[in-house]
């Protein structure tokens, strides 16, 4: 029982004093702001909301209608979004566990989803998406204070916005499965009540944070001309003046949950009989429907960051449905050729490696450029799960980093590549000139390297404090004997099958 | 009377069965088993790590038969159930003391 007051105590410094920090730190001059390389024309992927709402238009202008089409896109894709994280992932994951452990993972991911959906409307949404300093917003909106059906926030097109509500729900559900991807690094061995305060830290100190940093803005509107643009970009998120690119969460989402989760393998340690006892998955079956549901999920997730049901979200969705496609297909012939045999788990692993690299392209580049990115993904992943596995030399159980840390890496990279107009992709557009802005790879590619070195720093420092004051606290692991029984059974009292 | 046991390969328990039925055995009990014998296991990988699977999924097949009736019955096992490939399995063939039918308390040959 001691534990749980620990526990309790821990959950509360969290959520009553670091964003307390944030709101501080929203009074100093933002002095790593920065212009953006290209002009004020750097599209993140996502907008912020704050500054976008009906109140806070100019008096004179009347006040934009919501427009339905795009609303209901956005709602759509958040529930695909949701089905992503349970039970796609849920399933994934499982399938890949000895099935003693089945219901851990299930039980994981599924808590994990419903623990972070209510630090989201709780503080989670005001702390990321509100105007603060170029790291985290303030706590204007907790428990959504002011979010009301008549809110609108803002899209990529001026005077286009959609209801604000759709986007908490759209963004919460991102934060969600970021937070469900890192527990399979430690899967098979970690408490789950270690899990869950390390969930809720990681998500306040690094979840939010980087959501900030890369999609906060104060939306098209504000770029009326340069002086305008300017004043407008200097309150925009870290990475978002750096102009890095990040379409649905290549940096924030995948990047983030791989050091993660990589910090979690380290520092939980190994399974107990890695390389004497077998581990080999219970169900790929279970594996396959959860890579698929990923893959329909992943439409909502990469289509619905253009935040408009419009050409843009058309493009996402083809590039999505193609990367991934090349992806298994790659993996799955390399394994082929490497290994000798074509695998189920080595297709399913290429699809999801795929739609990991796709993601922060998605919307940027072209469908050629999908190919390749598609292409390279399933190769240098598996060489993730592979080579680089051994080089780390962390037990990774489900290869977290292998696949969205690897595959999250290449894609930020890539897409500073192919988003070049010469190559096929959108360019970047400037909302001051109103068109496509002129396009330097060199100094794209640059940017897209602040987004990913920033994550990995953040989310390594954040990730190493935390487990470390969560072992502390109340121990990451189960003890030896109950691993060895399974993890059903000694932290959940229920087995998955009755043989 | 005799009890026959065989280990053989899953795919083969409908041949087995219908083999057996053809010659008049009246009931078997199959269960599903994992084990080796000279085909060992095989490698397994997945992304990467390999895992030797030791035991393999085979199904063992229990029938008490008349003594007259044990060549006939071991003949069509060793007919159907033979693919020719190592791993085919094996039939063992013990005495059988007793017999009883529980629903009507018949015993011996009468109990088969």
């Amino acid at each position: 029982m001691k534990h749980v007051f620990a526990l309790l105590a821990l959950v509360g410094a969290v959520a009553f004093g670091a964003p307390a920090w944030a709101e501080e730190t929203t009074v100093a001059p933002a002095a790593t702001a920065v212009a953006a390389p290209t002009g004020m024309s750097g599209m993140a992927g996502m907008a912020g909301m704050s500054g976008m709402t009906a109140e806070a238009a100019p008096a004179a202008a009347p006040a934009p209608v919501v427009n339905k089409g795009d609303n209901a896109w956005i709602m759509v894709c958040a529930a695909l979004v949701i089905l992503m994280s349970i039970p796609g992932l849920a399933l994934f994951y499982g399938g890949l566990v000895r099935s003693k452990n089945m219901l851990s993972v299930l039980m994981q991911v599924f808590t994990i989803f419903s623990l972070i959906t209510v630090l989201w409307v709780v503080y989670g949404y005001s702390a990321a998406f509100t105007e603060g300093n170029a790291f985290f917003g303030v706590l204007d909106k907790l428990f959504l204070k002011g979010v009301t059906p008549d809110s609108v926030g803002a899209t990529f097109s001026k005077g286009v916005v959609i209801s604000e509500l759709a986007f908490v729900i759209f963004q919460g559900a991102f934060a969600a499965i970021t937070c469900g991807l890192i527990v399979g690094a430690f899967a098979e061995r970690a408490k789950f009540s270690a899990i869950l305060v390390f969930m809720v830290i990681w998500f306040t100190l690094s979840y939010i944070p980087m959501a900030h940093m890369v999609w906060y803005w104060a939306g098209p509107d504000a770029y009326t001309d340069a002086a305008a643009a300017e004043a407008a970009g200097a309150t925009a998120g870290f990475l978002f003046q750096k102009g890095a690119l990040d379409f649905a969460g290549g940096t924030v989402v995948h990047i983030n949950a791989a050091i993660a989760g990589l910090v979690g393998a380290y520092m939980v340690g190994k399974r107990t009989g890695l390389g004497n006892v077998a581990m080999a998955p219970h169900s790929l079956t279970f594996t396959m429907i959860g890579a698929s549901l990923l893959w329909f999920g992943w439409f909502g997730f990469n289509a619905g960051s253009a935040l408009e049901a419009s050409g843009g979200a058309a493009l996402a969705m083809v590039n999505t449905w193609v990367a991934t496609a090349c992806a298994a297909l790659s993996w799955m012939f390399a394994e082929w050729i490497f290994k000798g045999k074509p695998s189920m788990l080595g297709a399913a692993s290429g699809a999801v490696a795929g739609l990991v690299a796709i993601t922060p392209a998605a919307g940027f580049v072209g469908v050629m450029g999908a190919i390749i990115i598609g292409l390279l993904a399933g190769v240098v992943c598996l060489w993730g799960v592979n080579g680089l596995k051994k080089l780390l030399g962390a037990d990774d159980s489900l290869d977290v980093f292998g696949i969205h840390g690897v595959g999250g890496i290449l894609g930020a990279i890539l897409t500073g590549v192919f988003v070049d107009p010469a190559l096929g992709g959108t360019g970047v557009y400037d909302y001051v000139a109103n068109k496509v802005g002129d396009f330097d790879m060199t100094t794209q590619v640059i940017s897209q390297l602040w987004g990913v070195g920033t994550v990995i720093v953040w989310s390594g420092v954040v990730s190493i404090v935390a487990f470390k004051l969560v072992d502390i606290v109340i121990g990451l692991r189960v003890p030896a004997d109950e691993e060895r029984e399974g993890l059903d059974v000694t932290s959940h009292g229920e087995t998955a099958y009755h043989h | 009377m005799k009890f026959v046991t065989a280990i053989i390969k899953p795919f083969k328990l409908d041949e087995v069965r219908e083999a057996l039925s053809a010659i008049g055995v009246q009931g078997v009990t199959v269960t599903e088993v994992k084990g080796f014998g000279r085909q060992k296991g095989h490698t397994e990988l997945y992304r990467g790590a390999e895992y030797v699977v030791d035991f393999l999924p085979k199904v063992k097949i229990e029938a008490a038969v008349r003594t007259d009736q044990v060549e006939q019955v071991i003949e069509a096992i060793e007919k159907s159930a033979s693919t020719g490939k190592i791993g085919d399995g094996k039939i063992f063939v013990y005495d059988l003391e007793q017999v009883v039918r529980i629903r009507t308390g018949e015993t011996g040959d009468e109990a088969l």
